[in-house]
């Protein structure tokens, strides 16, 4: 059927692989693809990290589309509002009501920010935030010899911006109220290592403390700790996690406690039923995956936009088409998540789900803590994520090992 | 037929998702860099090289027919 239209919200990495994997299982109808960013899919991660330091540029980081996908409608700067999966409509900002017969979800996450007293939170007040490239082209400026800069969050983000800042001549003090740096994603072996390297770079750590105030009117002069100390800041940065981009999804019966509860073929549940012509991708899936546990978890690393946009695409043709939809959808799903940080000059990579470890299931596996090392995951006896500082070759072998036993 | 795969060697970063995805045409050495062992691949082997050019992470593989 020609004449169908395929309907994808979010223009990232997700909606990009979701328009190819429709197109490269067979789809034939129209792709839509809507984002409310200005630009045609890019990759983020150097957001953060060498196109922070070298300069930001669009055409650097844009992903090129497959062939097969050349003839996909791309709508950027529109965003959508609404959406009734019933009558199979969604909602524009402008008005517009776009109908579909199958829908991919993938609006992506946004940047979380401080609630308390200060300045705007806006970038012309000094306060940043790295999600977009909107965003780093606004921190870029900001980033001078000299500067100070107060990082308020100590996960991946923050800490890539905090080598970054330094690297360019700034001064950089962090603020997290966890313990260590890295210490939710790595656990306190890994961190406690990565807070040393940072500090011989000259970062400054406030750990297990909050923020109370940011000082100054129209622009940023400080921040002040909830146990009373100040620091002086020219620029803050705020890596403080993430909110799901889902309120569009309201009113339809979904679990949107925490992105969208989906199946393992990425259809969203309604009362604990699967909802078919819809899939949801990228970092708002909340999915289960059975290589490592039962439990649905979100996945905010590099490669599940990629992995689940083109099981989306599989699972919404098949559906389309109806030929072999129980087959697609049965067929086991079990990416393996892979991520990496640079900072400084340490490749970190990240495979598997590091975070199932038990406490006590932190090894290193191979080489030194305090040069290139692979650390492992355990939960039980099961291998169930790695991370490596540099040993790009060695930690491959590990991959396709991850996993629960039974 | 055959196609050829080009690597940007100032974007590689050697991270090794492509020797991953398709060893016969991808390998990064103990001397950090990658090497793109086949010029003329097969088109048997398209899809797979398709793969590793889609998750390369510094989009450093592009196809070329």
């Amino acid at each position: 059927m020609p004449d169908q239209r395929a309907l994808v919200v979010g223009a990232g990495l997700g909606g990009l692989r979701a328009a190819e994997g429709l197109r490269s299982a067979g789809f034939a109808g129209e792709v839509v693809v809507v984002g409310d960013e200005p630009w045609a899919p890019y990759n983020r991660p150097p957001l953060s990290k060498e196109a922070l330091s070298e300069g930001i540029a669009h055409d650097r980081l844009v992903f090129p589309v497959r062939s097969g996908a050349a003839d996909v409608v791309w709508r950027h700067g529109e965003r959508a509002v609404a959406a009734d999966l019933r009558a199979r409509t969604v909602a524009l900002d402008d008005g517009q009501v776009l109908d579909y017969d199958v829908l991919v979800a993938a609006t992506g996450v946004s940047a979380r920010r401080l609630r308390v007293p200060g300045p705007a939170p806006t970038a012309a007040a000094g306060r940043h935030v790295v999600r977009t490239l909107d965003d780093a082209i606004s921190l870029r400026e900001a980033l001078v010899p000299g500067a100070r800069v107060v990082v308020l969050g100590a996960g991946f983000i923050g800490c890539e911006v905090a080598a970054t800042a330094v690297t360019l001549g700034c001064t950089v003090a962090c603020v997290a109220i966890d313990p260590f740096p890295l210490v939710r994603p790595l656990g306190p072996v890994l961190a406690a290592e990565l807070q040393r390297r940072h500090e011989q770079h000259g970062v400054v750590f406030h750990l297990g403390v909050g923020v109370d105030e940011l000082q100054g009117d129209d622009h940023v002069t400080g921040v002040v700790l909830t146990d009373g100390t100040e620091i002086a800041a020219d620029v803050v940065v705020e890596a403080l996690g993430s909110r799901c981009n889902v309120a569009w999804l309201d009113e339809n019966g979904l679990d949107l406690g925490d992105g969208v509860l989906t199946d393992p073929a990425l259809r969203p549940l309604r009362r604990g039923e699967p909802l078919d012509g819809v899939a949801v991708v990228g970092d708002i899936a909340r999915f289960p995956n059975l290589r490592f546990d039962d439990r649905a978890f979100r996945v905010e690393h590099w490669n599940i936009p990629t992995e689940s946009g083109r099981r989306a695409g599989a699972v919404l043709a098949a559906n389309l088409a109806d030929a072999g939809y129980d087959d697609v959808v049965a067929a086991p799903w079990t990416p393996v998540p892979a991520f990496w940080s640079d900072q400084y000059d340490i490749r970190l990579q990240s495979f598997g789900m590091p975070g199932l470890a038990d406490d006590d299931g932190i090894r290193v596996l191979e080489g030194d803590l305090t040069d290139q090392c692979i650390v492992g995951y355990h939960r039980g006896v099961d291998l169930l994520g790695v991370v490596a500082l540099g040993m790009t070759r060695a930690v491959m072998g590990y991959r396709d090992r991850l996993g629960r036993s039974r | 037929m055959t196609f050829q795969v080009v690597a940007d060697y100032d974007r590689c970063k050697s991270h090794g998702e492509c020797m991953r995805i398709v060893p016969e045409v991808f390998e990064v050495r103990d001397d950090g860099y990658m090497y793109i062992l086949v010029e003329q691949i097969d088109d048997a082997l398209r899809p797979r090289c398709e793969e590793a050019v889609d998750v390369c992470p510094t989009q450093a593989l592009r196809i070329q027919d």
